[in-house]
């Protein structure tokens, strides 16, 4: 555990076990892992767990991983059930969906599933918004 | 001459060996002085093959012609291939029309089609009227280039009315529907067809 205030170093992220990661290239990228164990200076051994993430666990360099702010209390190589435990007793999938980057992720997705007629409804509900938008403008003013 | 008797060949045995039978085949009485060559496997016609993502109700965009970039409703496979369509007139001005499958992008909205009366209709119901017979060639130059202009007969907008009530009863029922099929699909800026889901 690595007890550094923020004031000291500005990192705050650590690559460290419990640390959850985003995947953010290869087959499982979107998903969410834990640091389970660290390999050597480019790579760790990470798990979803596969049975609440997707991700199976896998030895997987760092380049491949974006650092979120939430850590789980595992002991290094830990197996899946407790990663899975310990994932549930801070609630960190619920933390995770809640924080913006999340929303982001998800809302891109989204617009990339839309369809042709989603797409025109997109466009009538923002010319609907910007007219009241501009209403309420003109009326401030 | 006489027949000879088949020679009789010495054998240990003393009995000849037995003549080997011809075999009896069905040989045809006549046949052709040449041969004949063998008759090729006949094509078989199928009908063009429909892509999966387009079904009846299914709204399309049309590519080309008059009326490209419009977005209108499939109804059934005509026996040629091409598609039978439909704006409907009264939404976005495209009458009961054939289109070739290749110009047209099919969307993921679909219509809940009720039986429409297009039973009757296949490509002959397209075919072109047959003019009516002009004077002698000299009369067309002289006539100043006077073309008959032409009309809608009124079988076709019966038809179209027939098909219509039904179709935009179908499309009103889908809120925002009627909207989306009067207006026009077109590319802006930043949009990459080949990644955009239709």
């Amino acid at each position: 555990l690595v007890y550094i205030a923020a004031s000291t170093m500005g990192y705050t992220r650590f690559v460290e076990v419990g640390r959850v990661c985003l995947v953010n290239y290869g087959p499982d990228s979107g998903r969410l892992c834990v640091i389970v164990d660290i390999v050597d200076a480019n790579k760790a051994l990470v798990e979803g767990p596969r049975s609440v993430t997707g991700v199976a666990r896998q030895i997987i360099p760092f380049k491949r991983l974006s650092l979120t702010d939430l850590k789980c209390d595992i002991q290094k190589g830990a197996r899946d059930q407790e990663v899975a435990a310990a994932l549930e007793g801070a609630d960190i999938i619920a933390k995770w969906e809640s924080t913006s980057w999340a929303k982001k992720l998800a809302a891109k997705k989204k617009r990339s599933n839309l369809s042709d007629f989603d797409r025109f409804k997109v466009m009538i509900a923002r010319k609907q918004k910007s007219r009241i938008v501009a209403a309420k403008m003109a009326e401030l003013r | 001459p006489k027949e000879k008797a088949p020679p009789v060949l010495p054998w240990r045995d003393g009995s000849p060996p037995a003549m080997p039978k011809e075999a009896k085949t069905q040989q045809p009485r006549f046949y052709p002085a040449d041969d004949l060559p063998a008759p090729k496997e006949k094509a078989v016609q199928n009908l063009t093959k429909l892509r999966e993502s387009i079904t009846p109700g299914t709204v399309l965009i049309l590519l080309a012609g008059h009326f490209r970039g419009k977005r209108v409703v499939f109804l059934k496979q005509l026996s040629s291939g091409l598609l039978l369509i439909s704006g409907p007139f009264e939404v976005n001005g495209v009458p009961l029309k054939r289109v070739n499958q290749s110009y047209v992008i099919a969307t993921r909205t679909k219509v809940d089609l009720p039986a429409l009366p297009i039973g009757s209709i296949d490509d002959d119901y397209f075919a072109r009227e047959a003019e009516e017979a002009q004077g002698e060639e000299g009369d067309r130059f002289f006539s100043g280039g006077a073309k008959a202009t032409s009309t809608t007969s009124e079988k076709r907008k019966a038809d179209q009315k027939a098909v219509d009530k039904l179709l935009v009863d179908a499309v009103g029922k889908v809120e925002m529907l009627e909207a989306y099929l009067q207006a026009k699909f077109s590319l802006s800026k930043g949009d990459k067809p080949h990644e955009m889901i239709f």
